[in-house]
């Protein structure tokens, strides 16, 4: 088995702030949840009246507490499913599977300052975080940018529990994060960590990159949700099949739903992971991952399965 | 064959987004910059040259290129010491570039790193003598300068086989005991590193 899972019971729901729910899953079977590192995601499989959704979110809970994990889930308005499910149908006591942690956006032991940019729920991964570079002593500060305080979960406290080290962003009071300014004048050996939907991580990226910042200082967590499309046969060569992927699934999912395992990390078109060849195909790659290069995604030979779709004639990957 | 630990030196390219450039030239080294910026860049209004000459002479062109700033170095050590002066009060709009031997670049990546500076951002040209730093595996002592394999280790005289195993940290390549299983025989020494 590619991903080994835990079969965790809810022990808590509670409303955080407006259409965000946070949910704490302890072991079925009483066991220690494994250590993770602050940054790590879990991913949660739902089950979702037979069908099996997958969805990563980042663990706020303290990493020194091998009791329980938390995590914390906006209601997205155009959800295909996921956080609608979450929201609407689990319930305290009910069972559910998670997958082990998974870190694709640790902190750098070697920088001598963090500066962290959260935007809207992007603030989970923060959480332990934060509670890590306190504890170790180090320098850091968080930006939090949020559309209106109602929003804003967790924001007075970690307003209170790290003080001037916290600024809050609020839309609707007409904050806005000057990026140049936060940016013009870190020193030496700081590095950024942007949570955030995409558009905000290219603009601090963008803002960074041409104030000549290092590549290397530079990380970003995001999780892309696979976007809708026309239905799509694909082959899969290895395998000796053929699946459909319905309008709301990803190529990942229907693989997935045929009893296939693929290596899968973020879902999101990030990571890599789940980069599969394409053999052959008579149409068009609909790319809508950041992970492959742009000569790699012209180049029509690889495809991200968790965010990326096709439309055509047929398409056949090496799976 | 190469082994990956075998710096790669991708040589200079001048990042024209750094607001601020900071240079470090030993010897030969500075003919990365001079080959480079010939008939001046803008980047130079922006830039910081320190320069030690280990034997070579680049002082009057370097000078000619009008950096904002340029400093010929008495000692690598006192360059370096002049370089952490400018990094503690550096900010990340800074990009650092070196050039040099391998024993010097890596001292600057040494230095670099105690500023949280990475040692892939981090713009070096290797330039100069081939000769290599290494540390003998077995006593710990440091042996400046090798050309050949195997050498004796000036510290503990055991015949040393240069491995291309370079350690960052260390900035030096690892240097094992060529006949320990055959004390009586020593290989003859060749020149691998000129």
């Amino acid at each position: 088995m590619i991903h080994p899972e835990i079969i965790v019971r809810v022990t808590d729901i509670a409303v955080v702030a407006e259409s965000v729910k946070q949910f704490t899953f302890e072991r079925v079977d009483g066991g220690s949840m494994p250590v993770f590192a602050p940054g790590a995601h879990i991913v949660v499989s739902m089950d979702d009246q037979g069908k099996l959704r997958r969805n990563p979110y980042s663990l706020m809970s303290s990493p020194s507490d091998t009791t329980s994990y938390q995590i914390s889930v906006l209601r997205v308005v155009e959800s295909r499913g996921g956080s609608a499910f979450m929201h609407e149908h689990v319930d305290v006591g009910d069972t559910m599977t998670i997958s082990h942690p998974i870190d694709l956006f640790p902190l750098h032991a070697t920088a001598k300052r963090h500066v962290l940019i959260a935007g809207g729920i992007g603030i989970t991964p923060f959480l332990p975080m934060m509670e890590v570079l306190n504890e170790s002593g180090q320098v850091f500060e968080l930006h939090y940018s949020m559309r209106s305080r109602r929003r804003g979960a967790f924001l007075s406290e970690l307003e209170r529990r790290y003080g001037s080290r916290v600024s809050a962003e609020v839309d609707d009071e007409g904050g806005r994060l000057d990026t140049r300014k936060l940016l013009i004048n870190q020193p030496l050996g700081t590095h950024i960590y942007v949570c955030a939907p995409l558009p905000m991580i290219d603009l601090v990226f963008g803002v960074a990159r041409e104030l000549g910042w290092a590549e290397e200082n530079l990380h970003r967590e995001v999780f892309l949700a696979p976007p809708a499309g026309s239905p799509f046969y694909t082959n899969l060569a290895k395998s000796g099949t053929t699946v459909y992927v319905a309008e709301h699934q990803s190529l990942l999912e229907s693989i997935e739903a045929a009893g296939i395992d693929v290596p899968y990390l973020c879902r999101g078109g990030a990571c890599g992971q789940c980069e599969t060849t394409v053999i052959d195909f008579d149409g068009q790659l609909m790319h809508h991952d950041i992970f492959l290069t742009d000569d790699e995604k012209v180049s029509g030979t690889k495809i991200m399965p968790c965010v990326s779709r096709f439309v055509g004639a047929s398409l056949t990957v090496e799976l | 064959m190469a082994i990956k630990s075998r710096p790669v030196y991708a040589g200079f390219n001048v990042d024209i987004t750094a607001q601020r450039h900071v240079l470090a030239l030993e010897g030969q080294g500075a003919d990365a910059l001079l080959e480079k910026l010939a008939g001046g860049h803008p980047m130079l209004e922006r830039a910081e040259i320190l320069y030690v000459a280990t034997g070579s002479d680049h002082d009057v062109a370097l000078r000619a290129l009008g950096a904002a700033n340029y400093w010929l170095a008495p000692t690598a050590e006192a360059l370096r010491d002049r370089l952490s002066e400018i990094l503690a009060h550096a900010t990340m709009c800074t990009r650092l570039y070196v050039a040099g031997t391998e024993g010097f670049i890596g001292s600057i990546v040494q230095l670099a790193a105690d500023f949280g500076i990475a040692n892939a951002s981090i713009i070096k040209e290797f330039r100069g003598s081939q000769q290599r730093r290494v540390q003998c595996v077995h006593c710990k002592g440091f042996n400046d300068n090798v050309t050949i394999s195997p050498f004796q280790c000036v510290h503990c005289d055991l015949h040393l086989f240069v491995r291309d195993h370079f350690s960052v940290r260390l900035n030096a390549f690892q240097g094992v005991c060529i006949n320990a299983e055959t004390p009586d025989i020593i290989p003859p020494s060749v020149e691998m590193y000129r």
